[in-house]
Formats: structure tokens, sequence, C-alpha cells
């Protein structure tokens, strides 16, 4: 008899994708109908007042301008969950990380392992999610598909600094109050759900520092077909620096904290 | 030994249901930021979706209203809502399966029902704190208007009184966490769809009454109908419906919470 | 035996029963059948009996949180169905399970339970601080209940059921999963409190703790009353005074067992049980018992020890596990 191949982080990836086999159902609920929920009562229901009185700059229907947007959010928001709630439960509550790190597998395998499950996760909701953009004939390009690579990559950028940080938080309220205080108003305020040029000049500046801004942009301009290589180049560039800063800060904490 | 007794002889039964408040009032006054988020959270909605959103939006049909003034006493009714739900369907769910505190209480002389009166009117009471803040805030960014507006808060109380009631049947009904995202399932479209963010008529004519018959829309119409001071009969309506929903949840809850401690 | 019977009567049950309604596809099974018990002023009782056996359904049935479906119950004179807050205001009740209140610190935890009870703010202030000395939780008075150790929590659940000054104390196996030192320190808190009056009901898996604490037990299978009496009464009436523990190497355990049975066959009064790896023989003169056997089998090892409460419980109840 031969032994499959053995790889650590392939084993830590089971073991959340086995987790998910089991609850699939309620989770696919959060990751692709709430946003096709949002896509349908924001973007067509409150988009027609929008369109009623007058088309987006270059003629943009607000439901084409707040989908792909919406891609970017919902990559964002899946990402902070699995990066913030779940490694603190997997931590401190359910310690399916405290029983991993007595298994062979390395602080990094268990990383690497819940980072490529949040990244097949966003992957197959993001691609549930772009498939509805098309049976709404919302996006105008067929490079619209490439905006699924583009929200995976923004959800590694999310998750990885915030698994960094949530692996060495104590109380749940903490990840609670992050959730309300920060994830919620870059979730709003990224330019998803109107145009950065509605906001006061001041603020515009602050706006361009959230990831989820880039990854909205990008997948914008996939979507209504309008990419700018400089743009896209600029966007790209600095949710793979994050990400791979992000990386490397979870890395670090996860050999402290899960071997220490 | 004969001071419990008449301790207990002295406070009769009326007042056990604060006892319940109180002990809530002790937990919560160490997580504020709960209370700062009940108010921030549609605050941020606002700001993003009524004043944002709403630039290119303008005036709503029909109504004359700026699209911010519009959406703010329907961020109102969600949030009474959401904090009523959210305390019962999450926090009474963990002290149900997880911490035991109910089945800790009934060992006292605290009965079932205190308990249920207790959870409901401290859900009441923070759907005022709510309301209270967030009807600041919004007068201060001039979205409130009409002096009809004060009638706001006994209404955020009646939207308190008939979520938390069902909160408390929902709580005795989840299995797991699990059916808590299902009741999720229910929750996100109705705020989306309970004429929160757009008028009825938005709506194709076969859909009206299914978007009629949802709680959330008679909490959205009578805050709204107050908060913008035009009131008609609607807002009466719309007020008889939440009471009774709120009784009938109470009387299901009561049965369902009795057999679940003192079987 | 003699001056409890002067002692005022706080509970009273007869025929008591409980059978809870039928779940979905099956039969409605009595948790509780034709139970007759009493209690008196600082007396202590202990239910015994295997997983099951029906112990938590008659300890929730007294707290007067799960009306009993037959017989009759009195406690201090009064019907749990309808005076069941007078009942509980005087009751004091360690669940098996802490159900500390996790979002409290230890004094929080005395003192939110002692608001239940109506009690005003100042006494309860007070109080507080005499049961945390009770239960020497001093260091960690203001500490989260999550930062408390096994035997802490056990402590401070007890604690909290002192704070209405009960006049029973109900206690849902008190000790499980307690170290020794910790054991010690709870019996000797409870004995105190008995010593001051308060009667306890006790449900418990070691015998020990029955034969330390209660003046009577109740000895309860399948829902059912097998036996009851003091630890004494029930050592005297159910099995031999003295117990002879018998160990063979391996091969001579056969014949080991083989010569006791010889001898009981020629008239020896004695009791024999086999396990797999001893013979248990009960005796009135055990040390007798040990020298004629001896004198035709040497075992690896012996002993003469007392009959205890365990003995009983394990010829009433069988040695089988129950699941």
């Amino acid at each position: 008899m031969t032994t499959p191949a053995y790889s650590p982080a392939f084993a830590e990836f089971r073991y959340w994708g086995a987790i998910f086999a089991k609850s699939w159902r309620p989770v696919l609920v959060n990751s692709v109908v709430n946003p096709v929920l949002f896509l349908a009562g924001i973007g067509l229901g409150l988009g027609g007042l929008v369109d009623d009185r007058s088309p987006l700059d270059g003629g943009l229907s607000y439901a084409a301008f707040f989908a792909p947007g919406l891609l970017a959010a919902a990559a964002m928001q899946t990402a902070v969950v699995e990066g913030g709630q779940a490694v603190f439960n997997a931590v401190r509550t359910r310690r399916s990380y405290r029983v991993a790190a007595y298994t062979p597998l390395q602080p990094h395998d268990i990383l690497h392992g819940h980072l490529l499950f949040i990244a097949v996760r966003i992957l197959l909701s993001s691609a549930v999610f772009v498939a509805v953009m098309y049976a709404f004939a919302i996006p105008a390009s067929p490079g619209a598909a490439l905006a699924v690579p583009v929200a995976v990559l923004l959800g590694v950028t999310c998750a990885a600094p915030t698994a960094a940080w949530a692996i060495t938080v104590q109380q749940p309220s903490v990840i609670g109050n992050f959730s309300r205080f920060v994830v919620m108003p870059l979730y709003l305020f990224s330019a998803t759900f109107f145009p950065v040029e509605v906001m006061p000049g001041w603020l515009q500046p602050l706006v361009y520092l959230s990831p989820l801004w880039h990854g909205a942009r990008l997948c914008r301009d996939l979507s209504v077909g309008t990419v700018n290589p400089l743009d896209a180049g600029v966007d790209l560039a600095l949710l793979a620096l994050t990400a791979l800063a992000g990386y490397l800060a979870a890395r670090r904490s996860y050999r402290r904290h899960l071997h220490s | 030994m004969g001071s419990a007794a008449t301790a207990t002889t002295r406070h009769r039964g009326a007042g056990r249901p604060w006892w319940l408040v109180e002990r809530h009032l002790l937990v919560y006054r160490r997580s504020w930021s709960v209370f700062v988020a009940d108010v921030t959270e549609p605050l941020l909605y606002l700001i993003a979706i009524g004043l944002g959103i709403g630039s290119l939006v303008g005036e709503v049909a029909g109504t004359g209203v700026p699209y911010a003034r519009y959406l703010a006493p329907a961020l109102l009714a969600t949030s009474a809502m959401n904090s009523a739900m959210n305390e019962a369907s999450q926090r009474v769910f963990m002290r149900i399966k997880l911490e035991k505190t109910y089945q800790t209480m009934i060992t006292t002389p605290m009965t079932v029902r205190d308990i249920q009166f207790g959870e409901v009117s401290w859900a009441v009471l923070r759907g005022l704190a709510t309301t209270a803040g967030f009807l600041v805030a919004a007068t201060a960014m001039g979205l409130v208007r009409s002096p009809f507006a004060l009638l706001a808060i006994p209404a955020a109380a009646l939207v308190g009184f008939a979520f938390a009631a069902c909160g408390l049947l929902v709580a005795t009904l989840l299995r797991s966490w699990y059916d808590y995202l299902y009741l999720q399932l229910f929750m996100l479209p109705m705020f989306l769809f309970a004429t929160t963010f757009f008028p009825l008529d938005r709506f194709p004519d076969a859909v009206r009454p299914v978007v009629q018959a949802l709680p959330l829309y008679h909490a959205v119409t009578l805050l709204r109908q107050v908060c913008l001071g035009r009131i008609d009969q609607h807002a009466a309506l719309s007020a008889g419906y939440l009471l009774l929903l709120g009784l009938a949840a109470c009387a299901l809850a009561a049965g369902r919470w009795r057999r679940m401690l003192q079987s | 035996m003699t001056s409890a019977h002067r002692e005022p009567l706080l509970v009273e049950g007869s025929g008591l029963g409980k059978t809870y309604p039928a779940g979905p596809g099956g039969a409605a099974v009595p948790a509780v059948r034709g139970l007759d018990l009493e209690l008196r002023r600082g007396e202590a009782l202990g239910l015994l009996g295997t997983n099951g056996a029906g112990k938590s359904t008659t300890m929730r049935m007294l707290a007067a949180v799960s009306p009993p479906t037959h017989g009759t119950l009195r406690v201090f004179g009064l019907d749990p169905l309808h005076d069941g807050p007078r009942i509980r205001a005087r009751l004091g009740v360690v669940p098996q399970d802490d159900m500390l209140d996790q979002e409290l610190t230890v004094r929080e935890n005395l003192v939110v339970y002692g608001r239940y009870f109506g009690l005003p703010k100042r006494v309860l202030r007070e109080r507080a601080e005499r049961l945390i000395e009770f239960a020497a939780l001093e260091a960690k008075a203001d500490a989260p209940v999550t930062a408390l150790s096994g035997g802490m929590r056990r402590r401070l659940t007890i604690a909290r059921a002192l704070v209405n000054e009960p006049e029973i104390l109900l206690l849902d196996e008190p000790t499980t999963g307690l170290d020794p030192q910790a054991r010690q320190l709870l019996w000797d808190r409870l004995i105190r409190l008995k010593n001051d009056g308060v009667a306890l009901i006790v449900t418990t898996h070691y015998m020990d703790e029955a034969e330390q604490l209660c003046d009577r037990v109740l000895i309860m299978e399948r829902g059912a009353l097998v036996a009851g009496g003091s630890p004494r009464e029930l050592i005297g009436a159910h099995v031999l005074p003295e117990v002879l523990e018998l160990r063979f190497t391996g091969t001579e355990h056969a014949a080991g067992c083989a010569a006791v049975k010889e001898l009981i066959a020629e008239g020896a009064p004695w009791r024999l049980e086999v396990l797999p790896d001893r013979l248990l023989v009960a005796a009135a003169d055990g040390q007798d018992a040990q020298r004629r056997i001896e004198a035709r089998v040497l075992p690896r090892a012996s002993l003469v020890r007392r009959a205890t409460l365990e003995d009983v419980f394990l010829a009433l109840t069988g040695r089988a596990l129950v699941e």
C-alpha cells in the first residue's frame, strides 16, 4: 500500500474544509446569499431611485457601480471574519489550533492551511456572485470574471494581518469591537456604496488607504471594462505588498503564540 | 435565618423582573462598547447611505423629503428591532444553552414569568436608550425636524417590545448556532426590503402585500410617520400590529420557556 | 436517631413520582417512582444511585423547579406547585455543573444571586464578604469566575447557595472532579453548616463522602428506592461486617476460588464474590476466614477490611455498568 504524500499544511486545510462541509449551507447563506440580497435591495431597489434622477459619471447605472464594489466588500467581510473571529475561536474557545499544535504540524503549516481555506472559500463565493452579476446582466465587460482572482487577493490581504493580530487577542469583546468600529466603517466608506467624489475633499485621501478601496476599484474597472493599466498596477501592487507583509507578520505571531 | 424570608415577603413578586434587569445593567456596564455600537451602527448607515447615496438620490419621489430624512426613521426602527432581537436571539440563546443562567435563576424565588418579563423589559430599555441616542444625533444632523418626533421614543419602545417578545420565542426554537444563521436569512431581506431604503411603490403590485405583512414594515411605517410629523391611520394600524405581535409572541414563548426550565 | 426526631420536619414526600412526557418516537419512562422521604432540621440525607437512577430528578422536585407528576410533596409545609417562590426563598441549591454567571466576578456572583432573593444590597455586601471568607476565596474576590480552578468554582457555588441563609441545602455531586485537599475543605464547610442546623440533601457517587456527611442514605435504582437507613444500619442489614480481599498470581486464581468454595460447602458462613483480579470473601470475622483459607492455598496478597457503604451499594445495584 502506498501512502499519499503527507503535506502538513494540507492537513490543516482539510480540517477547515471538513468543518465547512458539515455546515456549508448556513455558511453559504452568509457569504453568497447576503451579498446577493444587498445587490437586489441596495443595487436594484435603492439604485432605481438614483437612476431615476440621473446616471452616474460615464452613464453608469447604480447597480453597475455598486455590484463589483460589493463583490470586493463581501470578500473583505469573509476574510476578516475567518481571520478574526475564527482564529480567535481556534485559539481560545474551540482550541483546534492548540490541538493541531500538538501534532507534527508547524505553526506556519497551520497558518498556510487556514489561509488556503479562506482563499478557497472566497474563490467559491466570489465565483457564484459574479455568476449572479451576469444573470442580472450587470457587467459590461467579459473581464468581470477576472474580478474573482482580485477578490481572492483582497481576501488574503485582509485575512493575513487580521489573523496575525487575532491570535494575540485575549478578550472576545475585542474581536467584536474590531468588527463594529473598524470593519464596519471600512465596509461602508471605501467607495463601495457611493463614488469617493461624493465625500468631502479632506476625507478622500483617507479612503485611498483602505485596501478595500483598491480592491473595489479594480473589480469595478474590470466589470465596467475601463481598466487603466497604471491604476490596475498600483492596486495590484498595494494589495500584494500588504498581503505579503501581513503574511510575514502572521508567520511570526503564529510561531510565538502556538509554540511559546 | 429568617431575614431571607422577610426580605422576600417585603418585596412580594412585583420587583422580581427588575432584579434580572439589574444583573444585565451590571454586566453591560463593562461592555459599554455594545451600547455605543447600537447607536453608531445605524448612524454609519445613515451617513453612508442616507447622505452618501442620498446625495445621488435627492428627494424621494412622492414625499418631497430629502433621502436622508426619509431613511433616518427607518434606521431608527431597524436599530430598535436589532438591539432587541440580537439580545434575545444571541445572548439569551447563549445563556440557555451554554451558561445556564436561567436554570440558576429559577432555583431562587424568581419564576419563569419573572425572567420573561425581565428580559422583555430589558430589551425595551435598551431600545429606548438606543433610540434616544440616535434621535439626538439625527436631530443634530438636521434630519429630524417635527416636534412629533418625540413620539418616536414610545414608538421605539413598542418596536422593542414586539421584537424582544419574538426574540424570546425564537431563542427557544434555535437548536444550534447554525439555526441562528438561518434566522439571518429572514432578518436580512426584511431589513433590506421592508421599505427601509425605498418606498413601497418601487415594488411590483404582487409583492406589496408580502412587504406589508413584514413586522419591520410596520415598525418603519410607524416611526417614519412620527418622525416626519405626517401621522395618519396607518400609524395606528402599525402600532396595533406590533402590539398584537408582541402579545402573541409573549404568550407562545411563555409555554415554551416553562417547559424548557420547569419540566 | 434520637434527637433528630424531635427536630421539625422540613420535607415530607410520599409516593413521589415524576414521568417526563414521551419524546418523539419514545415512550414515557418514569424517572422517579413511589419515593417516600423525610428530612428534619440539621439532618443530612444522602441520595445514592447509579447514573439515571433518578437522583437529579428528585433534587429538582425538592427544589420546587420540577413539579411531581405523582404523590404528594410538602417542603416547609408548603406545596411546591403553588408556593414555589416562597419555598425557594428558603432553599440553597448547588447544581451539578456549577452554572456560575460567567459574565460576573466572584463577588458579583454572590451579590447578584442574592438580589434574586430580593435581599437589600447593604445586607448582601456584608454577606458576600463573609461568604468569600467562608469559601476561602479572598484572593479571588474580584476576579472573573472564568479565572477560578475547579475547586474554587465549587466552593463559590456553595457560598452562592448560602447567600439567602437557607434552611435546606441541596447538593448535587458536590465534590466530583475535585482533588483530595479540595474535598476535605468542602466536607469541613458542610459539616460546619450541618452543626449550625442547616439540613443537607446530597447526591454523590462517592460512598466515603456519604459515610462522612450523611446521617441517612437512600439508595435508588431506576427511579425507585431500594434501601434506606443510616450507613451503619445499611451495612448491618445488607452485608457481613468484614471483607477479606484475596489476590492470586495468574494461574492460581482458579485454585483459590475452588478452595474458598470448598470451605463454604463445608459450612463456613461466608459469601464469596469472584472478580477477574481478586476474590472478595464477606465474613463476620475476616481474620478467622483468612487463617482458614491460607491453611489451604497461599494467596499473593490478602487484606481484611471493614465492610463499607460501597459494598452495600454494589451488593444492591450490581457490578455491571449501567448506561
